[in-house]
């Protein structure tokens, strides 16, 4: 710890503003998030608490508001705020679950295909060419389009959520492989992997122990920003009405239903889970930014 | 062509060459209509060396020094020619542990050679645990100790990481971990270029003295005349991919007889001969892809003639040293 609080990466963390101010944010964010069953002031979940009498109550400062509903309530009575807590659970379960699928799936690929050159690097590179030519959402709608209807409607419910991680987490994959593979393209000709190999070491465990060690470091940065990219595109299929199902509302999801009263006057309704995913995904950037600043030594 | 040794050599190099493929990647030549390119780092090199003893190759960048070094610990297999180690097949003998632990090598650059994530114990621990030389936690422990120790470090330096050393600490620790597999051939490639000369002259002591006192065979690669001066039994001299000149280090520095090996022992200054007027080696080293026909040299030559430009120069032996050189032969 001691060592850490030494670092140049905590020195840098400590001079940075954005940095502290992004790690803040996320923090608040996050528990929030994470708390929300605590810390909620209700259960938009539970329809039996749920009142029309309350509907469309403004937020805090407006005339009508109640102190129990500080960001107003939504056409059937329920809480914003509680909403968004509940909402950005999902998205931030989903972000990170897909951001962790394509990084595992990114390093791997990325490993052998540095490690192993040749045909086998070619193969695997031109396989990220080809995924890298559909955008992320086209990827998605493809996946949740095939699975959609190859299952039916009952048994896909409980399994949309691994869908949704699985489809973003492919569209996201090869900028980890690529950037795995350009470090271990020049990590696999350094001279400790040679004297690896002339004991004897098998490739298997110098990837492993002599490689991946050398690069994740740049894989973490851009996990980090794909983070951001991984919550917006949840949001995005969410919003289209193709990601998780309404039993489930992710901030995609509560943006989407609040959009059919912003001409109607109750704006709160979609202006705050927009506000929040903005306020989310900023931060993220943000610390991104700020990491593959930190770890870049060509900008010290 | 082998040459003559008395006692049976421990690395027996054979007429080999050493091919690369430097086109371009297929669909980029096949737009291009690009013809593919071959690079022939070596060529048709024997070379032997006795139990005990140092070979050095000596030559300009780009000769095949390093490739020669990589090929003597079958990081690379041959296009032609055979290896052999410990009287084996190198391929063979490499396929087995018990051979296999008798090779390592030492490397070039102390910075790239060391795993900037591992403890320096772990480094010099790797080829203790591939070969399984030593059993638990502790003993592993000690015996490393005892490496650090025996390169000149102390037992709590494996602690640290690579960073919090100096380049000749660094060299230091590479030597402990070639010496952890106990082996008695060594292959160094230019361990001292990337150091400073004062540290340079402790490293190549330190080397001697783990020669005799192991009983080590060097492979000794390096640019440097004076530093192979200091280490050699014998001596090969390297010119784009070829031995131009190999016999006794001694009698090859006091007469060198090979124009090239003239022209590099011409260009060392000596305080002796202050104000000397001396022959630059003028020109480049051509290019390995497109090697000029004939002697290989003889666009730099002060000797060449028609019979250089046109046949490949064969060994000629005199005073026990074997020159590729038409004018020695002839005795222009």
């Amino acid at each position: 710890m001691r060592q850490w609080l030494d670092s140049d990466l905590a020195y840098s963390f400590r001079t940075r503003p954005t940095a502290i101010l992004s790690v803040i944010i996320l923090l608040v964010l996050t528990i929030g998030a994470v708390f929300a069953p605590l810390l909620a002031p209700h259960n938009p979940m539970d329809s039996a608490s749920l009142s029309l009498m309350d509907s469309f109550k403004p937020p805090l400062g407006w005339p009508d508001s109640e102190w129990t509903n500080p960001l107003g309530t939504d056409n059937q009575g329920r809480d914003v705020l509680s909403a968004i807590m509940y909402g950005m659970r999902i998205s931030l379960l989903v972000g990170v679950c897909a951001v962790v699928f394509a990084v595992a799936v990114g390093i791997t690929v990325g490993l052998i295909a540095g490690y192993a050159g040749g045909v086998v690097d070619a193969l695997l590179m031109r396989l990220a060419d080809i995924q890298l030519t559909f955008p992320a959402i086209l990827t998605a709608l493809l996946i949740d389009g095939i699975i959609s209807s190859a299952l039916p409607a009952s048994m896909r419910e409980p399994l949309q959520i691994y869908i949704i991680v699985v489809a973003i987490g492919i569209s996201l994959w090869p900028g980890f492989a690529r950037t795995v593979r350009g470090s271990t393209l020049v990590e696999r000709n350094k001279d400790y992997v040679m004297a690896a190999r002339v004991i004897g070491v098998p490739s298997s465990r110098i990837m492993l122990s002599h490689v991946l060690p050398n690069v994740i470091g740049p894989a973490l940065v851009v996990g980090t920003l794909g983070l951001g990219l991984a919550i917006l595109a949840e949001a995005t299929l969410s919003f289209l009405g193709v990601g998780l199902p309404p039993t489930q509302p992710s901030l995609g999801t509560l943006i989407r239903f609040g959009n059919d009263f912003l001409f109607s006057g109750q704006w709160w309704v979609t202006v705050f889970p927009g506000l929040t995913l903005v306020l989310l995904v900023l931060a993220i950037n943000l610390l991104g930014d700020w990491l593959r600043d930190a770890l870049n030594p060509r900008l010290r | 062509m082998g040459d003559t040794m008395t006692s049976p050599a421990l690395l027996d190099v054979a007429g080999i060459t050493q091919r690369f493929d430097v086109s371009k990647p297929w669909l980029q030549r096949l737009i291009a209509g690009d013809p593919i390119r071959v690079l022939r780092a070596i060529d048709d090199v024997s070379f032997s060396i006795a139990p005990g003893t140092t070979l050095s190759l000596v030559g300009e960048s780009g000769c095949g020094k390093s490739t020669m070094a990589r090929l003597a610990v079958g990081l690379y297999t041959p296009s032609e020619g055979s290896i052999r180690f410990a009287g084996q097949d190198l391929s063979a003998a490499r396929a087995q542990p018990a051979l296999r632990r008798r090779m390592n090598m030492i490397f070039q650059d102390p910075y790239a050679s060391l795993n900037p994530r591992w403890l320096v114990t772990d480094i010099v621990a790797e080829p203790i645990r591939q070969f399984r030389l030593a059993q638990g936690k502790a003993a592993i422990r000690a015996r490393v100790g005892a490496l650090l120790t025996q390169v000149g470090l102390t037992a709590a330096d494996g602690d640290k990481y690579p960073h919090e050393f100096s380049g000749g600490q660094r060299q230091r620790i590479s030597i402990a971990r070639a010496l952890a597999s106990e082996p008695d051939f060594l292959v160094c490639d230019e361990p001292t270029s990337a150091l400073d000369v004062s540290v340079q002259a402790q490293i190549l002591n330190l080397m001697k003295d783990l020669q005799r006192r192991l009983g080590l065979t060097y492979l000794f690669i390096s640019h440097n005349l004076a530093v192979v001066r200091h280490m050699s039994d014998r001596l090969g001299v390297m010119y784009l991919g070829r031995i131009v000149e190999l016999g006794a280090a001694e009698t090859i520095l006091r007469t060198p007889r090979h124009p090239y090996t003239r022209l590099l022992l011409d260009a060392i200054p000596d305080l002796d001969h202050i104000g000397r007027a001396r022959t630059p080696v003028g020109g480049e080293v051509p290019s390995p892809i497109a090697p000029p026909p004939g002697c290989s040299f003889h666009p730099r030559c002060p000797l060449a003639n028609d019979r250089c430009r046109q046949e490949k120069p064969r060994y000629t032996v005199v005073d026990g040293v074997q020159i590729a050189c038409h004018a020695v032969e002839e005795g222009r």
